[in-house]
């Protein structure tokens, strides 16, 4: 089973190693892992900035970079949404990309989702001592159900166990540029997110989307707190952290 | 009414930083309740009930001069006057010119979103015509001379001390601190109004087109009071308010109630066809039907016709986190919210508006209870495309855009500015790795810090040395 790994511009560049524990993470279940070298990004900021041909240009490049795997995966909720859920939008006046779009979007998954439901494997590789709480970050969440999946995957973790959190399913104010544009209210937005996270008494927080995780860390560390740890669930799971 | 969305961030500003209007807004219990009603009614049977309202409403929507047409002849028919509105405007002059034919003096309210749109109540005093609102909210947003903050609890932003020391104010009466005592003393005020007025003035939830009817949905029986007391009745709703069959009302109410305030019913629930007639005891003598149109009309067709599916239940504000953070007030027109980020462009146009659909994280709380389906962050996404399409996003933006699009359609070169960047992002991180003030994104280090990376290089460079 080839699989294409998305490695995402955000794990790129601020957390290489959630992208190193998802591909162990897959190598470990055995898969075939391609990284194409030259992928850059889904195109999603620009698609949600109303840049319509920034956000067409660059999925025409990453329909050509993973047409040929078998599937494909992004640690990223809001990545593999873009893939599954936007592309079909984003080629809507295009019939031949949009056929191979809806092509791809059907392989695509996000990490959990494809450990769980496709690989559906029963160990994983990390260890954790401690209790965390976890965050469902809003694309995978509503776009695509991941809700069960990282939950299953946190209960195959020794040592692990989940407090979850008031209103986990509330987004953490991130919302890309918007946290730039609207930085008072999407401050706010994460302070409540903290403060939930907090009342929950875990050490860590585990979420599966590099947006929220900068905005939940960069938050609870202004706000002084210096060891609720920020965890992506790869990391996690590959015990890497 | 006067549009300032213009001021959004400054008002989102002020709403964050003042602890009441905080607190209002964590009071807000719709979504709990709603929560509930969906549970008892069975999630799956819900979502089945969504997709037929969806479908109920584009019937409508997708052949709406019809249905319009058909509930004129039939409510014409009935006795009732159907007169149109193109602006908020002519919404006035319309009720003006009944108010001069009927000599009438003393105008009853019922909630009315649409009575906002058209600044109702000033032009009516301007005629000569006393307005009282008699919705409880409405009532208090009237003496406080506040616009409403949500479309169905329009004074959630005002606590019970603020409307004790209105009432004071106003009443002239000693100050009572019981929500209880509170609703009586406004109840008794209502009472003498209710009992002179000449005219009533509602919304309409929705027109049924069978039968010529309006169909009322409300919590304090003052809906009854308006619709039946005084000699004259005037529905003004909006044009995208008619469905076409009882059957289609009643997959509607299924959903409306439980969406908006987690009831199953409404305490109360009207459908009122035709004036008084010879048989009836009561009701009006006459009655008119304004439909608005007010842009809706320039929606058809175009990519934000799924929002003229909106039954104003208010779900998508009781479960946004950006309205639950910067409260009604904040968005600047007559609709707060999701839907009124969309609406609020969309009527009074897009260089009007600005902020309002980009003040959006697009998590897709809203959509997901929609009652009608409506694909509130696809909108906001197509009205921040007009945006950029027509130039009303700051030069600055839009060329960081063209950068970052740029730089990855050219990998070489992303990976040169991506390998520097983390560079200079983790010096500016320092010991910490957490950087405090970041040049061009001030916004973001104003209220948290910038985790900076690690130290090693991008996932690109790691990878290509270990593949070595």
């Amino acid at each position: 089973m080839r699989v294409g790994l998305i490695v995402t511009c955000l794990v790129d560049l601020m957390r290489p190693g959630v992208g190193f524990a998802a591909l162990e993470l897959l190598e470990s279940a055995g898969c075939e892992v391609t990284v194409p070298a030259k992928q850059t990004c889904c195109g999603q900021p620009g698609w949600n900035s109303g840049d319509r041909g920034s956000a067409r240009a660059l999925a025409m490049k990453l329909l050509d970079e993973f047409s040929d795997c078998d599937y494909v995966v992004a640690p990223s909720g809001s990545c593999a949404g873009m893939v599954k859920v936007h592309y079909a939008d984003v080629f809507k006046d295009d019939e031949y990309q949009l056929a191979r779009a809806k092509k791809l979007a059907a392989r695509t998954h996000e990490l959990t989702d494809f450990l769980v439901n496709i690989l559906k494997i029963e160990r994983v590789p990390g260890t954790f001592a401690g209790t965390v709480t976890y965050h469902d970050s809003c694309s995978g969440l509503r776009e695509l159900g991941v809700k069960a999946q990282p939950r299953a995957l946190l209960a195959m973790v020794p040592g692990l166990r989940l407090a979850e959190m008031s209103e986990s399913e509330t987004c953490c104010g991130f919302g890309g540029s918007f946290a730039i544009k609207f930085g008072d209210i999407s401050a706010q937005m994460a302070a409540a997110k903290c403060a939930h996270i907090r009342a929950s008494g875990a050490s860590a927080v585990v979420l599966g989307d590099l947006g929220c995780m900068l905005n939940i860390e960069g938050r609870l560390r202004k706000e002084g707190d210096t060891t609720t740890q920020v965890l992506h669930i790869a990391e996690v799971l590959a015990g890497r952290k | 009414m006067q549009i300032r969305s213009v001021h959004f961030k400054q008002r989102a500003s002020a709403a964050i930083a003042n602890p009441e209007t905080q607190k209002r807004m964590a009071s807000l219990g719709f979504a709990a309740r709603r929560a509930d009603r969906v549970a008892e009614f069975g999630a799956a049977k819900f979502e089945a009930q969504r997709a037929a309202a969806a479908a109920v409403r584009d019937r409508s929507i997708g052949d709406l001069a019809t249905w319009i047409e058909r509930f004129e002849t039939v409510a014409t028919r009935r006795g009732a006057t159907v007169l149109y509105a193109n602006n908020a405007k002519e919404v006035g002059e319309r009720v003006v010119a009944i108010c001069r034919d009927h000599r009438l003096t003393k105008a009853i309210k019922s909630k009315s979103m649409l009575s906002e749109e058209a600044d109702l109540n000033l032009v009516l005093a301007a005629a000569g015509v006393q307005p009282v609102e008699t919705d409880l909210g409405e009532y208090i947003c009237q003496l406080a001379d506040d616009p409403p903050s949500h479309i169905i609890a329009p004074a959630m932003h005002k606590s019970r001390d603020e409307i004790a020391d209105l009432f004071v104010k106003h009443h002239g009466t000693p100050r009572l601190d019981e929500a209880a005592l509170l609703t009586r003393e406004a109840r008794e005020r209502l009472r003498s109004h209710f009992l002179s007025a000449d005219l009533g003035i509602s919304g309409g939830n929705f027109l049924i087109a069978e039968t010529g009817s309006v169909a009322l949905v409300t919590n304090e029986g003052n809906g009854r009071m308006v619709t039946t007391l005084p000699r004259v009745h005037i529905v003004i709703t909006g044009i995208e308010k008619v469905v076409p069959t009882l059957e289609d009302l009643a997959t509607l109410m299924r959903l409306l109630p439980r969406s908006a305030t987690g009831q199953n019913i409404s305490n109360y629930f009207s459908v009122l066809t035709g004036p008084r007639g010879r048989a009836d005891t009561d009701g009006p003598e006459h009655l008119y039907f304004i439909l608005v149109d007010n842009g809706r009309s320039s929606l058809v067709g175009g990519e934000l016709q799924d929002m003229l599916r909106c039954i104003r239940c208010g779900a998508c504000m009781n479960h946004c986190p950006v309205y639950k953070t910067v409260g009604g007030h904040s968005y600047g027109w007559v609709y707060p919210g999701p839907m009124g980020s969309v609406l609020t462009p969309a009527f009074m146009g897009l260089a009007n508006a600005l902020d309002l659909p980009q003040a959006s994280t697009l998590c897709g709380a809203c959509s997901v209870v929609c009652p009608v389906k409506i694909p509130l962050p696809g909108l906001l996404r197509s009205l921040r495309e007009r945006q950029v399409q027509a130039r009303l996003r700051p030069g600055q933006e839009i060329f960081g855009l063209k950068l970052w699009s740029f730089a990855a359609r050219h990998p070489w070169l992303y990976a040169i500015l991506s390998r520097w960047g983390a560079r200079v992002l983790r010096l500016l991180g320092g010991s910490s790795g957490m950087i405090s003030r970041l040049p061009l994104a001030s916004g973001w280090t104003s209220g948290r810090y910038f985790p900076a990376p690690p130290r090693g290089g991008t996932f690109r460079d790691r990878y290509a040395a270990l593949r070595k």
